[in-house]
């Protein structure tokens, strides 16, 4: 059992480490027990494409994968991810730094429109296709539910993780 | 938005959970999925001091029927009810209630009991509970208790639970083979809280209703049981009219507030549409089960 302390009164707060594999490499820093994963992904580790959106557990742009399970990296202490495998965005590339088949059937079905929402909306579709590799467009609709789009581009994204799934054209000409 | 600073432990037994709670007292939250708990001390409605995070501990996450009762783990996560096998048929009103929780992203995290201990008004397993009538294991440093689901809510975000209690599990009795339930909800969108829901459960016996409950969300300042309408239909015959009478019974033990989802009529009448739905489909499952 660990202790972590980090008192309102003290000037300099209280590190412990955490020890952690993001994106198959082992990591290992020291940082306060208040710290959420998403700050940890985006500024110690400088992963900026896990995005904060809402900060409040509603938009999903946030999105990673612990152990392979879509999370709310704004809603996730860092500490409470000791010993676990995160993947972000960052490690969806191949090993030649080849896009994965939802982030080639992204650019495809011009999915995105902004932008800013798509990396949560990848990573959510990457959790679904590694469970459910043939999904019903209904499904799919289910499993994306907790990652808003703004622009409102959510038919497109839904094009292109049918395509991804099934490999095949969605959008008409 | 960072929280406020806190201790973190991570205790691997339960009775190192419990000795830290009795250590620290009002000043230590108990963490399972962490998907209230985190958002209200991100929003600092919530600075708890200590944090006792229940993740590390094993033999929790257990979803399992053990001696007429189907036992939900404080680890067991909504997404793992949402998929589970065992939750249709009889206990279909914790699989369908389990879908319908938040989002996809929290139901992976968050957990059933965890959402007990919370109690939200509009948390959605406390009319599930409700209508099963179900109970929840607590356990502190003199041992274990019991505490029927009417007993644990007390109003909003107030539970009887002691200070150094943990919910290890809940506890579902079987409602038979002839028996069947669902959960209703209307929500402005995935994620939002429900504008209204409504939890029933129904057993038939030689084509009258045997046992029924009726749980209510988001209507009052907590989950609320529609007892009235449990009474009139506990016996009878299932008709279109005991059903109708039933579920205007059910709209006024509501006790909406109005707010931007709605009147207070508006509401009432959306508790009395979802009862009605409700009841039907349950007792067409429950019906299906009969044969």
């Amino acid at each position: 059992m660990t202790a972590v302390t980090d008192l309102v009164t003290s000037t300099t707060p209280r590190l412990h480490t955490v020890d952690m594999t993001v994106n198959g490499q082992r990591r290992s820093h020291e940082v306060e027990a208040r710290l959420l994963l998403v700050h940890f992904i985006r500024q110690t580790l400088g992963l900026t494409g896990t995005h904060v959106g809402c900060d409040t557990t509603s938009c999903g742009a946030c999105t990673v994968l612990l152990d392979g399970v879509s999370t709310y990296s704004c809603s996730t202490l860092t500490h409470a991810v000791r010993g676990r495998a995160i993947t972000t965005i960052e490690g969806l590339e191949g090993p030649n730094g080849e896009l994965h088949k939802v982030q080639q059937a992204m650019i495809d079905e011009l999915g995105p429109q902004c932008g800013f929402c798509t990396p949560g909306q990848i990573m959510s579709a990457v959790a679904l296709l590694n469970e459910n590799p043939t999904p019903t467009r209904d499904e799919v609709r289910h499993a994306l539910s907790g990652n808003l789009c703004r622009c409102g581009a959510y038919d497109h994204y839904l094009n292109a993780v049918m395509r991804a799934a099934t490999g095949e054209r969605v959008s008409q000409a | 938005v960072y929280p406020a600073s806190f201790e973190y432990f991570a205790p691997s037994t339960l009775e190192e959970a419990i000795s830290l709670l009795n250590e620290h007292g009002d000043e230590a939250k108990v963490m399972a999925g962490g998907q209230s708990l985190i958002p209200v001390m991100k929003l600092r409605f919530a600075a708890p001091s200590v944090i006792v995070d229940l993740n590390r501990i094993p033999g929790l996450d257990h979803l399992v029927e053990r001696d007429g009762e189907l036992v939900i783990g404080a680890l067991v996560r909504h997404a793992a009810c949402e998929r589970s096998p065992l939750l249709r048929g009889r206990y279909r009103l914790l699989g369908d209630a389990a879908a319908l929780v938040s989002d996809p992203l929290v139901r992976n995290r968050g957990t059933v009991c965890g959402s007990l201990a919370h109690c939200d008004p509009q948390g959605d397993w406390g009319a599930v509970m409700l209508a099963a009538r179900a109970s929840v294991v607590a356990q502190g440093p003199a041992g274990s208790r019991s505490i029927a689901i009417d007993d644990l809510l007390e109003g909003p975000f107030a539970t009887t639970l002691a200070a150094d209690e943990i919910i290890t599990e809940a506890r579902v009795p079987d409602p038979g083979e002839r028996a069947s339930g669902t959960y209703l909800k209307l929500e402005r969108k995935v994620g939002d809280y429900a504008t209204a829901a409504v939890a029933v459960q129904v057993s038939l016996d030689n084509g009258h209703v045997g046992e029924v409950g009726i749980g209510l969300t988001g209507v009052g300042p907590t989950n609320l049981r529609a007892g009235e309408a449990e009474s009139a239909l506990r016996g009878a015959e299932p008709t279109d009219e005991a059903i109708r009478s039933a579920a205007a019974s059910a709209a006024e033990a509501a006790q909406p507030q109005e707010d931007h989802r709605g009147t207070v009529a508006y509401k009432r009448n959306l508790v009395r549409v979802l009862c009605e739905r409700g009841l039907r489909t349950a007792v067409a499952a429950a019906r299906a089960g009969e044969e």
